[in-house]
């Protein structure tokens, strides 16, 4: 069970916000999440108080602020159960997926070799890849999804094989929300000689995430999307990998020593992949959003994400004015199109009512050939959202009206 | 001075015409027409448009086509509507009076026609740019192709 009154922690829920009108239904959290009191704080905290670079400082307050970046980056190998050395600080699931796209796979891949992905990924687990397949001459193959959207252990059985150096897929899509069964998966891969990359952008915030279990070599997120600044996020690797990676960015407090022969010794993992002055403030943010939704419970958080959805599900599926392409799914994730409307005029819409959603095609634009559709609106919730939030997003579509109305 | 008063069912009803049945949504089948991609970060958005000018720099044809919502889709027709039969400097001179009425700044009614459909849309902020895809795609081709240059 969720406390209602968590929603007072949250200024942008307490501040009565008003859309077009209508008090603001913020169902955009697959996007992005709103900050508590205590990560706005946090960050505020390190910029009005505590300012200062890390790790290039002899004096006081910079040794405070390496303290509070170790102590931030144990806590987060503690939240998905990693050693502290093998959590590194990026700027987001994008930053984290090049980073091992160009880190690790630029330097192993060879011509001929497979990188296997499927058709749901958001483009930040695509197009990197693309491009470090045609840098190296490897070939990206898919892991056949069923016609729900699905991947199985079955077909990624059938499409690992020996060639297969590289498995770098969502543990929960960002626009279906099915989950992924990672930790078989990897099994697999391993089996073969192969890594797997684990996007966790979509599961992190909502479902508990232990790296040790899923036994995967890389898991990327954004801090973001569970409630901490913009602009920070996480790559883990496996100790072992990092130790012999490549770093993506290089420069500053990364590294030992260079010379003008262009020599160069670097920093051990995981600083080595922190070129660079990292977005403190944001850290300290993140931190205390992690400590925060650790206080609401991850199985909490998962039961209530799973309650809104089937909530949601339930009103919507005998609407015959809605078409769902997802019902079936774990995450808090609805996606769908109202008949005859096209997804931007229907998210419009909803914007006319006071509810965010979003349109498009969610950066995930070949899935859209497999669910036939060129684009969905995508309402996807949090613990903060209510029932009764539910239940007007569900009465405004059944109830339906002139999508352009909007503008009337 | 509109050249004639629109309530808001006849906006409405000029935008749903376009949408359901564009005249000019389809790629050029012949040689001559100069065109332009044009996508957009925020939306699902993503189109051509084709202009055929005359040696005199009289727009001849104008045509779009591609994956657009209710609102660029009646825009980018409309204006092509608008455009075929002008020179450039009207053509240009139209364009520019749209964006004032999107933007909502003083702006010369006189042109507009039925792009003057489209004076609310500023009331729904984040679609702005999707009355304006297909104009600033056909600005830019215009001014790229100018006779005087
Ligand atoms: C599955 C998935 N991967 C990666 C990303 C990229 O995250 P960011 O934009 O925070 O880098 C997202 C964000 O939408 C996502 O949903």
């Amino acid at each position: 069970m969720i406390d209602p009154k968590i929603r007072d922690r949250f200024p942008m829920l307490t501040s009565n916000q008003m859309m077009q009108g209508h008090p603001l239904i913020y169902l955009d959290n697959a996007s992005t999440t709103f900050k508590p009191d205590c990560v706005i704080e946090a960050e505020n905290f390190y910029n009005s108080l505590q300012t200062s670079n890390s790790h290039r400082g002899d004096y006081d307050l910079s040794y405070l602020v390496d303290q509070h970046v170790a102590e931030s980056r144990a806590l987060v190998a503690s939240f998905i159960n990693a050693d502290t050395r093998e959590v590194i600080f990026t700027s987001g699931a994008t930053a984290a997926l090049n980073t091992v796209a160009f880190g690790y796979g630029l330097s192993t891949l060879k011509p001929g070799d497979e990188i296997l992905l499927t058709l749901a990924e958001h483009a930040s687990n695509l197009l990197p890849w693309f491009k470090v397949a045609k840098m190296t001459g490897a070939v990206i193959r898919y892991i056949p999804l069923t016609k729900e959207g699905r991947v199985t252990v079955e077909a990624a059985k059938q499409a690992i094989g020996p060639k297969t150096k590289i498995v770098s897929i969502a543990q929960v899509t960002n626009v279906l929300g099915y989950e992924a069964p990672v930790k078989e998966i990897a099994a697999l891969v391993h089996a073969q000689g192969g890594v797997i990359c684990v996007d966790g952008a979509q599961s992190v915030p909502h479902i508990k995430v232990d790296v040790k279990d899923l036994d995967c070599d890389f898991l990327a997120f954004s801090g973001h999307k569970l409630c901490a600044p913009t602009g920070t996020g996480i790559l883990y690797g496996k100790y072992h990998i990092l130790e012999k990676m490549e770093p993506f960015a290089l420069g500053g407090g990364m590294n030992v020593k260079f010379y003008p022969s262009g020599e160069m010794e670097l920093l051990p993992p995981p600083t080595r992949f922190e070129a660079g002055t990292i977005n403190v403030g944001g850290i300290y943010g993140l931190a205390k959003a992690i400590e925060f939704i650790q206080g609401v419970g991850m199985d909490n958080i998962a039961e209530h994400d799973r309650m809104l959805k089937a909530r949601a599900v339930e009103g919507l599926k005998n609407c015959d004015k809605i078409t769902m392409y997802n019902a079936t799914s774990e995450a808090g994730i609805v996606d769908f199109n109202v008949n005859g409307v096209f997804a931007q005029d229907a998210g419009t819409w909803l914007n006319s009512k006071g509810i965010a959603c979003r349109s498009g095609s969610h950066c995930a634009k070949i899935l859209h050939e497999h669910i036939h559709t060129i684009a969905t609106v995508r309402a996807s919730f949090y613990f903060y959202n209510t029932v009764e939030e539910i239940d007007t997003f569900v009465d405004t579509l059944v109830k339906g009206g002139d999508f352009l109305d909007a503008y009337f | 001075m509109p050249t004639f008063e629109l309530t808001p069912a006849m906006m409405r009803e000029i935008i749903m015409d376009h949408y359901s049945s564009p005249r000019h949504k389809c790629d050029p089948e012949q040689e001559g027409y100069v065109s332009l991609h044009s996508a957009s970060v925020n939306c699902i958005d993503d189109i051509n448009v084709y202009l055929k000018l005359d040696d005199k720099g009289i727009v001849e044809d104008a045509r779009w086509n591609g994956v657009a919502c209710a609102i660029s889709t009646a825009s980018s027709d409309i204006l092509c509507d608008l455009l075929i039969g002008k020179n450039e400097k009207d053509a240009l001179y139209l364009n520019e009076q749209f964006h004032k009425m999107l933007h909502e700044e003083p702006y010369d009614s006189s042109v507009l026609e039925e792009a003057m459909a489209f004076m609310n849309t500023s009331k729904q902020a984040a679609r702005i740019h999707c009355a304006t895809i297909g104009w600033d795609a056909m600005e830019q081709l215009l001014k790229e192709h100018r006779h005087d240059r």
